[in-house]
């Protein structure tokens, strides 16, 4: 039984909270090592980008697809899964002023998280595991590749239980009282779906890694496709509640708001578990041997159920803020208190941008692409990648660096240096992102297929060329991959400045101000009722509103493209 | 009074009233997911272009065959491009289309406004057939042969890209693969 000393803690000057310090360095160990892997993988990235602009072309086919390779598995998987170790510490840890469980495991589940992609990076460096981050056998990488993957995965999972029992802790310790906040539960959330998503992995990856060795002759690709994308696909599921808990959390930081409705909130992170994991299978809405009765069942996630907590989310955080600042006395009009929120704040602006990015580019895309029948004029497009950076890196990459900009002094205890580097930053970045994403989608609207070294099929006898739109589109979307990866490394460069050369916050310290909670300001100034027509935020209902005439118009022009195609039946 | 980060101020937080724009919001946004999900079933009706879903287990060496019988049945011309045989098989026949690294082969002749069982399947590893620039695309696996209904609605010459990462070496590759289907009118 380990027992607990104040000294174990420290009161942090910035946030109030209660911070245990082994906690602590298992965060900053986690976070640093996501925020270095954003780097290796993004200049992977820029490559990729420099090579698919058809006027540059820097990378020969072998080392495109090396580059590739390690740009999705990179970005994908290891920047963010090292950020979201650092993140569910945090909220069992920090939020809940609680010490961290068999802090022990926890490095376990980071030595082995960093010797899994360690190997994975060697494996795919050799140039001889080129098979995509998909790894679609019968494409075969060498051993060690799904070998370090199994390891980085087998980590995450350990980090996942090491939450789990530190809210464990938490409660029996009484480290706080009544119902887990809302970001825990969120938290809670993402851990569930984690854990299914790594068994799955494990499911799926031992084998093949088995197959990559001789101990087993064969392993069929579609099987291999449906179980891979439980994996593959639930994994983007634990990005997204957590980076929409990272938003219900901005909202409360930054404004002293609250959510507006605990239950509705959590019914609707309790939707994601429960309808989610069969989602994958919008994967697979063009493969040969599954009937539409399946597909159509699953992909709608009966009947869209999980789409339909991702569109309360979106509604419930700007809400919240909405009503903050209407309590805060921004009650006039309908946009007033979204004009005089603080965007030079880039924790704020971050995770606005993340919250339009995230609904606008990434949600509706994602909502229409995974209907069965329009999923036959996208799939595999460069629609696809077009449509997950505006999930990944417009949503929750954004996110993640917003409230990195937080913990950053919290957990490092160091100020923001280049404050002025930071406060632009989140503008650079997600400008370049929301361009390159709508006009690769726009690219593989018109046909321009994904993963290629060259789209101009120079060379080849039966030559076909794209329209030239088509590829306008990619140079003009690759062009902003620049700029968005000019806004990364403004990131990387604050964040590194920050902790190595920041000024130092001592501890006991004077607190820092806190926001003022708007309930309590509403109830000094004796404001009752606020908002228009019966609502608490008419601004945001109007924003949603936009969101939602443009999904319709969207979905339809997609139908009457789709419409006229050749006939299949 | 509280936070997203604090515990609900309220223990009895599940009885609080939801507010107005909440409650009509997911109202709306329900309303559409159920039509999403219905609109998808009928446009198996209402609509021209679904998947038809037949798929058996086959082997690259039996649908070889497949491909030969085909070629000696149907040949029509030679390429102009590439010096190989164009098949046409008349409509309404079965139709073999094969992947393989790093080619769809063969080079076909179809005529508008006629339906034709198309067969689609690969010699070697996953594939992904994108028909060009009509932007058609499926997943092509080895060991699977995939059966649609499909109808060419215009004429002209398509290509056949490759939409699966399907490997590359020295210049060759999945980037470089391609196929071709003429449609007469």
């Amino acid at each position: 039984m380990a027992t607990t000393t104040m000294s174990d803690f420290r009161i942090d000057p910035v946030s109030g909270l209660k911070i245990n310090r082994t906690a602590n360095k298992l965060v900053q160990w986690n976070a640093f090592a996501a925020v270095v892997f954003l780097l290796v993988g993004g200049l992977f990235g820029l490559g990729v980008a420099l090579t698919r602009m058809p006027s540059v072309q820097l990378l020969s086919p072998e080392w495109f697809y090396v580059a590739l390779t390690a740009h999705g598995l990179i970005n994908l998987a290891v920047w963010i899964i090292f950020f979201e170790m650092a993140v569910l510490y945090f909220l069992g840890a920090h939020v809940l002023g609680n010490r961290l469980a068999t802090p022990r495991f926890a490095w376990a589940q980071f030595w082995l998280m960093l010797v899994g992609a360690a190997l994975v990076a060697v494996a795919v460096l050799s140039g001889k595991s080129s098979v995509m981050m998909t790894s679609y056998p019968p494409l075969q990488a060498q051993p060690h590749f799904y070998l370090g993957l199994i390891l980085f995965a087998v980590g995450a999972l350990i980090g996942c239980f090491v939450f789990l029992g530190t809210l464990v802790v938490a409660k029996r310790e009484k480290t706080y009282q009544g119902s887990l906040p809302l970001v825990v539960f969120g938290g809670v959330t993402a851990t569930v779906i984690a854990i299914f998503t790594l068994v799955s992995g494990a499911l799926i990856l031992v084998p093949t890694f088995f197959w990559s060795i001789g101990l087993i002759s064969h392993i069929d690709p579609m099987m291999y496709r449906v179980v891979w994308w439980a994996f593959g696909h639930s994994s983007q599921q634990i990005n997204v509640v957590t980076h929409i808990s990272i938003w219900y959390l901005i909202a409360s930081l930054v404004f002293g708001a609250k959510p507006m409705s605990e239950k509705v909130s959590r019914f609707a992170f309790l939707l994601y578990i429960l309808f989610l994991q069969l989602g994958s299978v919008h994967h697979l809405l063009s493969d040969p041997g599954l009937t539409s009765a399946w597909k159509i069942f699953n992909t709608s996630y009966m009947i869209y159920l999980a789409v339909l907590a991702s569109m309360i989310h979106g509604l419930t955080v700007p809400g919240s803020i909405e009503v903050a600042q209407r309590r805060k006395g921004l009650d006039t009009g309908l946009f007033t208190w979204l004009r005089k929120a603080p965007w030079g704040n880039p924790i704020f602006s971050g995770m606005f941008l993340s919250l339009v990015g995230f609904g606008f580019i990434g949600g509706i895309t994602g909502v229409v692409m995974s209907v069965e029948q329009i999923n036959m004029i996208i799939h595999n497009t460069m629609y696809l990648p077009g449509h997950f950076h505006g999930t990944l890196v417009a949503g929750t990459t954004m996110a993640f660096m917003a409230v990195t900009y937080w913990l950053i002094p919290v957990v490092f205890q160091r100020k923001i240096a280049l404050p002025g580097v930071a406060k632009l930053q989140p503008y650079v970045f997600s400008l370049g992102v929301w361009v390159f994403s709508i006009a690769l989608m726009g690219a593989g609207t018109l046909g321009v297929q994904r993963r290629h070294a060259d789209i101009t099929f120079a060379g080849q006898p039966l030559a076909y060329e794209y329209p030239e739109i088509a590829k306008g589109l990619m140079d003009l979307g690759e062009i902003f991959a620049v700029i968005m990866a000019v806004g990364a490394i403004m990131f990387i460069v604050v964040v590194l400045a920050s902790i190595f050369t920041g000024e130092r916050i001592p501890e006991g310290s004077a607190p820092w101000p806190k926001v003022e909670d708007a309930d309590v300001v509403a109830e000094k100034t004796g404001r009752k009722h606020i908002g228009v027509w019966g609502m608490e935020a008419p601004g945001t209902f109007v924003l949603a509103l936009v969101l939602f005439v443009t999904i319709v118009l969207y979905y339809f022009i997609n139908f009457k493209y789709l419409s006229t195609v050749w006939g299949m039946s | 009074m509280g936070t997203s980060y604090t515990p609900p101020t309220n223990p009895d937080w599940w009885r609080e009233p939801i507010e107005r724009t909440e409650i009509v919001w997911i109202v709306l946004a329900f309303a559409w997911c159920i039509f999403m999900f219905v609109w998808m079933i009928s446009w198996h009706w209402i609509g021209n272009q679904n998947m038809r879903n037949e798929a058996y287990k086959t082997t690259p060496e039996k649908y070889s065959k497949h491909l030969e019988e085909q070629a000696a049945k149907y040949s029509v011309r030679k390429d102009a491009a590439t010096g190989e045989d164009v098949i046409a098989p008349p409509p309404g026949s079965d139709v073999y289309l094969a992947g393989m690294q790093w080619q769809w082969r063969p080079i076909l002749e179809l005529q508008k406004g006629k339906t034709y069982r198309f067969h689609l399947s690969s010699l070697d590893v996953g594939h992904g057939f994108s028909l060009q620039p009509e932007n058609i695309n499926f997943q092509v696996y080895p060991g699977y042969e995939q059966v649609l209904n499909l109808t060419p609605n215009k004429s002209g010459q398509f290509s056949i890209a490759c939409g699966e990462y399907c490997g590359g070496v020295n210049q060759l590759g999945h980037h470089t693969m391609l196929g071709r289907i003429y449609v007469k009118e």
